[in-house]
């Protein structure tokens, strides 16, 4: 077979280029609803994480979500959910900011004081792994929000942050070493997140 | 032809030692030094390009001999590229947490430098069985080193292993520190000179 001419070379990209088209749009189609399962998993999983219900597997999962979560709101854009858990009203607040390389998310719940936090859970979508990405990983340090408070006394502006050097123990987290950018990125999704709820502390 | 010749035992065998892709090729060392901060990561990705490479070497195995010469690199980045899409959709739809742990990185393995030196080198001429065989030994050949450098990178770093605490409380008491260098690429640079260092010194000797 003559492969090297012209003719022969433009037939065979074209027809090369179809054939994969078609695959990849095949294999899409086939997976697409599993795959969005798998998200709609994901991110109820989330916000249970943000509740301090973590490790669970898939079946505890949805169960837990539907006897903890009562109703899901929308402020401006942002969703949040009314939950109780053990008699305790929480409410999980959804987070969405720019980390160094890519969209950063996360969930918070607050007690019903609208004030103080119960629990934290980051994602991260192209944060580099064991440096931005322990945000997501490091169970540890999410734990670290959990008691903080949103407030300082006397004042309404969101004082929950992440900070290099912690001045105010009550409102700021450390920040995850060696990963500043992303750091960065969560305080200041927090800030300007948690300002859209307009939240009154009680 | 028997399936495991000499010459098919040879073309598996020799990239885990005396042509290792990482350690004599010196191919793939980008993603080495990107995915290697942790054990984790470091494993599935050595599986990942591991099934990758074998499969595209078998793909560019079968079509070989109706490639034309002047564009067989670019279809050689098609397929590949095919391939690393199919696996990513895989895994998001069969192995959500995995797929969600390598993000970028299993895009990344388009860009791996040993895939395409084992299309070019080795499927373009070679039948698919054999061509099979090869990626899967340059894939393990390329799991080991990262599997020995996030290790080493891991315990030194974090005093852990796969996210398990290895270094005891007591030691840290004593005054011993994590080596925050070793989370950053740099390290990871130097150790694998070390690497190639002991292996070119005890298993490979450079043809004067």
């Amino acid at each position: 077979m003559k492969t090297n001419s012209n003719s022969y070379t433009i037939i065979y990209s074209a027809v090369i280029v179809v054939i994969v088209a078609f695959l990849l749009a095949f294999v899409y189609q086939v997976l697409k609803p599993a795959q969005d399962a798998n998200v709609a998993l994901d991110q109820q999983k989330q916000i249970l994480n943000s509740l301090n219900l973590r490790d669970l597997d898939n079946e505890t999962a949805v169960a837990k979500y539907k006897e903890v979560v009562k109703a899901e709101k929308e402020v401006d854009g942002m969703k949040y959910y009314e939950c109780e858990i053990d008699g305790q009203k929480k409410t999980v607040f959804s987070l969405k900011g720019m980390g160094l390389w890519g969209g950063i998310s996360g969930y918070i719940s607050v007690d019903a004081d609208n004030n103080t936090v119960y629990g934290a859970y980051f994602n991260h979508e192209g944060e580099t792994a064991g440096l931005g990405a322990e945000i997501k990983d490091n169970v540890n340090w999410q734990k670290k929000f959990n008691g903080k408070k949103i407030f300082k006394d006397g004042s309404t502006d969101i004082a929950l942050g992440v900070k290099k050097e912690v001045k105010n123990p009550e409102n700021e987290v450390d920040a995850v070493t060696g990963a500043t950018l992303t750091s960065n990125g969560v305080n200041d999704m927090l800030k300007t997140c948690l300002a859209k709820y307009k939240l009154v502390k009680k | 032809m028997s399936l495991f010749s000499k010459q098919n035992k040879a073309a598996f065998v020799e990239p885990l030692n005396l042509n290792n892709p990482i350690m004599v090729q010196v191919l793939g060392i980008c993603s080495a030094l990107a995915v290697t901060s942790q054990l984790k990561p470091a494993i599935v990705m050595g599986l990942a390009v591991t099934v990758i490479t074998a499969f595209s070497n078998v793909i560019i195995s079968i079509i070989r001999n109706t490639i034309p010469q002047r564009i067989r690199i670019i279809v050689q980045l098609v397929v590949v590229a095919a391939l690393v899409t199919i696996v990513s959709q895989v895994l998001k739809a069969f192995a959500y947490d995995v797929s969600v742990q390598l993000s970028v990185y299993v895009g990344l393995i388009i860009t791996n430098c040993i895939l395409m030196g084992r299309l070019e080198a080795f499927a373009m001429m070679n039948k698919p069985w054999p061509s099979f065989l090869d990626g899967i030994g340059n894939g393990l050949g390329y799991a080991m080193i990262l599997f020995v450098v996030g290790a080493a990178r891991e315990f030194f770093g974090r005093g852990s292993l796969l996210g398990f605490k290895i270094i005891p409380d007591a030691v840290y008491n004593a005054g011993y520190m994590n080596n925050g260098m070793m989370t950053m690429s740099a390290m990871a640079l130097i150790l694998l000179g070390c690497v190639i260092w002991v292996h070119r010194s005890f298993f490979y000797k450079e043809e004067k």
